[in-house]
């Protein structure tokens, strides 16, 4: 959502289209869609080992926006992850996670709408089970497809700005990269194509899979990214109800620092202290 | 022909409905809108023969014989 190149110096970001924010504020909303969010931090819900871990990392992390898969209903017994996201007051996000075609991403972004009574999706169409990365041409296909049926549709897409771009064109009212395969944990393996994408995007950038740690979460919104999304970094840690919390501390960070403004890059040092004034003997090279 | 309701082979009941089979497997009582009684939020959807079938027309949809049924809802994922 910047109209600006992300250079070295972290220009300030472009505000166009949203009305609250103030140029160097970080408490300015993610708006998608027309819908704000206090947070910038979009959880996933799988591979939780428990709801009730669930739930108190998803509290931890402050998000208000979270992924969910669309399978076939069995009696559960227990409190339903539908249920659990509404106690909290956190949006359902459906995905089309394990959806290799066009056609069955459509079928089950029609599933989502009607079950979860949304017309927002994570449209996943996904080329093979080894790398899990989105198959461009059916990607495209779906997401032109569900732009017309009328979803609000974020796209989970490569870190490929040509893609990005064309996703864009389409419609779609955010663009999704990888930073690295999903549940790889690889981190953020081309920073400068997100940053390309982030320069040329007129919708918001969430960066999306990958991420590892929390330094990966901040990179990602100090190269301008709107916002991050995560799942398996946060369930299968450790201490997942930490990890969220440290998310979260790393989301802002990184946020706030892409609207401060970084030091460029130098090969040679800048002294940062003053010169004058300094009392010293003769260099040991002068006094030979 | 063999009706499946989430893959299981599945025996409709003369006269019975998606409402119906959603009622009973759910296990909670629902209006002819096909919303819940108790006022709260179903979360499931309905496809019969991967085709969503709209809970405003669960209750005039049979159930016959060699539907593939899915009852669908929201799990852990992303």
């Amino acid at each position: 959502m910047t109209s600006t190149t992300a250079g070295p110096t972290g220009d300030p970001r472009s505000t166009a289209g949203d009305p609250t924010s103030t140029p160097g504020d970080p408490s300015t909303p993610l708006v998608i869609g027309g819908r704000s969010f206090g947070s910038r931090l979009i959880m996933g819900t799988g591979g939780a080992t428990s709801m009730a871990t669930l739930e108190r990392a998803l509290v931890a992390s402050g998000t208000e926006l979270t992924t969910v898969a669309l399978r076939r209903y069995g009696p559960a017994g227990r409190e339903s992850l539908f249920a659990l996201l509404d106690r909290l007051g956190i949006r359902a996000l459906p995905n089309t996670a394990g959806c290799y075609t066009a056609r069955d991403a459509i079928l089950t972004a029609e599933l989502a709408r009607e079950a979860l009574e949304t017309d927002w999706v994570k449209l996943e169409v996904i080329a093979d089970e080894d790398t899990l990365l989105p198959d461009p041409v059916e990607l495209s296909r779906a997401a032109e497809d569900l732009v017309g049926r009328g979803f609000t549709v974020l796209a989970y897409t490569n870190d490929d700005p040509a893609l990005a771009h064309r996703l864009e064109g389409l419609g779609v009212a955010a663009v999704m990269p990888a930073g690295a395969p999903i549940g790889t944990g690889l981190g953020i393996l081309n920073p400068h194509n997100i940053g390309l994408i982030v320069s040329r995007a007129e919708v918001p950038v969430i960066l999306d899979a990958g991420i590892g740690t929390a330094s990966d979460a901040c990179l990602a919104m100090e190269l301008g990214c709107d916002g991050v999304l995560l799942a398996t970094a946060v369930t299968r840690a450790q201490d997942p109800v930490g990890m969220a919390t440290a998310m979260r501390a790393a989301v802002d960070a990184g946020h706030r620092a892409r609207r401060a403004g970084r030091i460029p890059r130098r090969t040679l040092a800048v002294a940062s202290s003053p010169l004058e004034g300094i009392v010293t003997g003769p260099r040991e090279e002068d006094a030979l | 022909m063999t009706t499946t309701v989430n893959g299981e082979a599945y025996v409709p009941r003369a006269g019975e409905t998606v409402l119906d089979l959603v009622a009973a497997h759910t296990g909670r009582p629902l209006d002819p809108d096909g919303r819940p009684v108790d006022g709260g939020r179903l979360g499931i959807a309905v496809a019969v023969d991967r085709t969503v079938v709209p809970r405003s027309s669960w209750a005039r949809t049979p159930v016959t014989d060699g539907q593939q049924i899915d009852l669908v809802t929201a799990v852990q994922g992303g």
